[in-house]
């Protein structure tokens, strides 16, 4: 595979080095920018997005296009764009990966999708820890600022476009889009209900468009070469909407595989390439007992779903999600009602506690998985953890934290429930991995 | 009460917003930064700075993981408490910091020197386990080369 396959990645300096603007302009950076400027109207930049049929690269799946379009035609001229960079997912590293190497990929995507919508404004929302990324970040500014690729008049055209970077203060809420917003107005960062949308009322109540950082880097390039070259890129099946899910995947991959990391290939990748090429199998001594092919939000899938491709819909079929495309790996010899109990704490710790079944149905979650790990565990707790798993469930809470919490652990009942039954019936646990 | 520094560099952030409140957690920042916590008196001053309440602003400093209300020691050590990393080795090395170096997690050690705060995964899992020490990160943490890491840092004060 060229760099022509890895739009994203193909450009990165071998030593991982953020590229500067010279040398990023060298490779055809800021092309796209210019080609919207000079040759296309805001609606044609959207329409060629929403043609490519671009995904939201955050989890969600939702086309980048249609949030655009979704503005709607009255609104007030003041609107904003932001970049949703608090990735704090466990296992995904991708957009650190992509502002790391290629800070100014980005700033033309938020660029170019602010011409698209029309804002004068934006924010990359990055999160705290990822300080050499905000460094990277801060120098692109300066950098594109200085070049006219941002600021009063941007390259010399009657739109103007003030891009600033907001580093958040760590907590894992303020990746949902609509607390992102209350964390951007200085307020407690709770979730928003659902509607308005934050396309009609976001930011200060303006029209605003919040992308993943991976989704925003994809918009240069399509702009460049075009919806049909993206579309072609995808190599899965045909979603349920009738098209094949475009572009290439930013995968990381961690856990007990030889060669950890990242590697950008098309999307709809099977799950095997990723662990087997990439990762280069399973370290030696350890068997694969189960994966998480996107985060810890999404649900394990076992050895024989190991075909499945990478994209948004095929996962589903597992009722797991293709989610951050993170794949995180586990093997044989790790407890995996340790594993539960490592992410149910996560999710417990980072409830913003705004509902109650997610306030205090999670801890609940957590002390029983603590118990059954340490072998204190009852027959009837695996009966308390399904019910947990729909009462906090799609539609039970205010927003998407809990039923993310509740795709491992229903998963895991299952694909566990011989370990849940043997930690019950001997009383204790066998496992020394994860223990100090 | 506010420093001139500070009340100078709150006041740059201030330009990026629409309202000055959309600048609390910059703000609250900058005081961290100069004092290493967020004493009351700065945020009484902070408050009225930005047009908020007291205990509004408290309610959104103490949201966050990494405004800390606090004083904390010298050095600040996040471990990270993500899934990969406890699968590979953090709980080891957390028994070692509490063995060996007298740090609890959540804590700090009675010497001033260091805080010890479990973090929600740090995106450096291609590294586990992995940590930020003072705010850098390091990866493939044994017990024996987190040593050398705080003998480096105490080396320095």
């Amino acid at each position: 595979m060229g760099a022509d396959d890895r739009p994203l990645t193909g450009r990165f300096r071998a030593d991982g080095a953020p590229l500067s603007l010279a040398e990023y302009e060298r490779a055809g950076g800021y092309a796209g920018l210019r080609k919207a400027l000079t040759t296309m109207t805001p609606e044609a930049v959207v329409a060629e997005v929403d043609r490519a049929n671009l995904r939201g690269r955050g989890g969600a799946g939702f086309p980048a296009g249609r949030k655009w379009k979704s503005i709607p035609a009255n609104a007030a001229a003041t609107r904003y764009v932001i970049a949703n960079a608090d990735e704090m997912e466990p296992g995904a590293f991708k957009d650190r990966v992509l502002m790391e190497g290629d800070p100014h990929q980005l700033i033309e995507g938020m660029a170019i999708a602010a011409y698209a919508v029309q804002a004068q404004t934006g924010y990359i929302f990055l999160r705290y820890e990822y300080r050499q990324a905000a460094r990277a970040l801060a120098t692109a500014l300066a950098e594109a600022q200085r070049a006219g690729y941002l600021g009063d008049h941007v390259l010399g055209s009657s739109w103007s476009f003030a891009l600033h970077l907001h580093v958040s203060a760590g907590r894992y809420i303020c990746g949902e889009s609509s607390a992102l917003l209350n964390a951007m107005e200085g307020r407690r960062p709770v979730p928003r209900a659902t509607l308005p949308r934050a396309t009609t009322a976001g930011l200060w109540g303006a029209p605003t468009v919040v992308n993943n950082v991976e989704t925003l880097c994809n918009v240069p390039h399509i702009i460049t070469r075009g919806a049909d070259w993206f579309s072609a890129l995808g190599i899965g099946p045909p979603s349920r909407r009738g098209a094949v899910d475009g572009g290439t995947k930013l995968y990381t991959l961690s856990g007990r595989v030889n060669r950890p990391g990242w590697c950008e290939r098309p999307m709809g990748t099977p799950l095997r390439v990723l662990i087997e090429e990439q990762g280069a199998g399973m370290r030696n001594g350890f068997a694969l007992r189960a994966v998480q092919p996107g985060g810890a939000s999404t649900g394990f899938l076992g050895p024989a779903h190991l075909d499945v491709p990478m994209d948004f819909d095929s996962p589903e079929q597992y009722r797991s999600r293709l989610g951050t495309g993170t794949v995180m790996v586990y093997d044989d010899r790790t407890c995996p009602i340790g594993v539960l109990h490592n992410l149910q704490h996560f999710f417990a710790q980072e409830s913003c506690g705004w509902c109650t079944p997610c306030r205090d149905g999670l801890p609940w979650v957590e002390q029983l998985l603590l118990d059954l790990e340490a072998g204190r565990g009852r027959p009837e707790d695996l009966e308390i953890l399904a019910q947990h798993v729909d009462a906090l469930g799609p539609g039970q809470t205010f927003c998407a934290l809990a039923p993310g919490a509740m795709a491992p652990l229903e998963t895991g009942l299952t694909l566990f429930r011989d370990e849940f039954e043997r930690h019950v019936r001997e009383g204790r646990c066998s496992y020394l991995a994860g223990k100090a | 009460m506010l420093s001139d520094r500070e009340r100078e560099e709150i006041t740059e952030e201030l330009k990026r917003h629409a309202a000055p409140r959309g600048a609390c957690v910059d703000a609250l920042r900058i005081v961290q930064n100069h004092r290493g916590f967020v004493p009351d008196e700065a945020l009484h001053a902070l408050a009225e700075l930005l047009g908020m309440s007291a205990a509004e602003l408290d309610g959104v400093a103490t949201f966050y993981n990494q405004i800390f209300r606090r004083p904390v020691g010298r050095h600040v050590l996040h471990l990270c408490d993500g899934v990969m990393c406890w699968m590979q080795g953090a709980p080891a090395v957390y028994a070692h910091l509490r063995e060996h170096h007298g740090s609890a997690a959540g804590e700090t050690t009675p010497d001033g020197r260091l805080t010890l705060l479990p973090a929600p995964c740090l995106g450096q899992c291609h590294c586990a386990p992995a940590l930020l020490l003072d705010g850098e990160p390091h990866g493939d943490i044994t017990p024996q080369r987190l040593d050398t890491l705080l003998a480096h840092c105490h080396g320095r004060g």
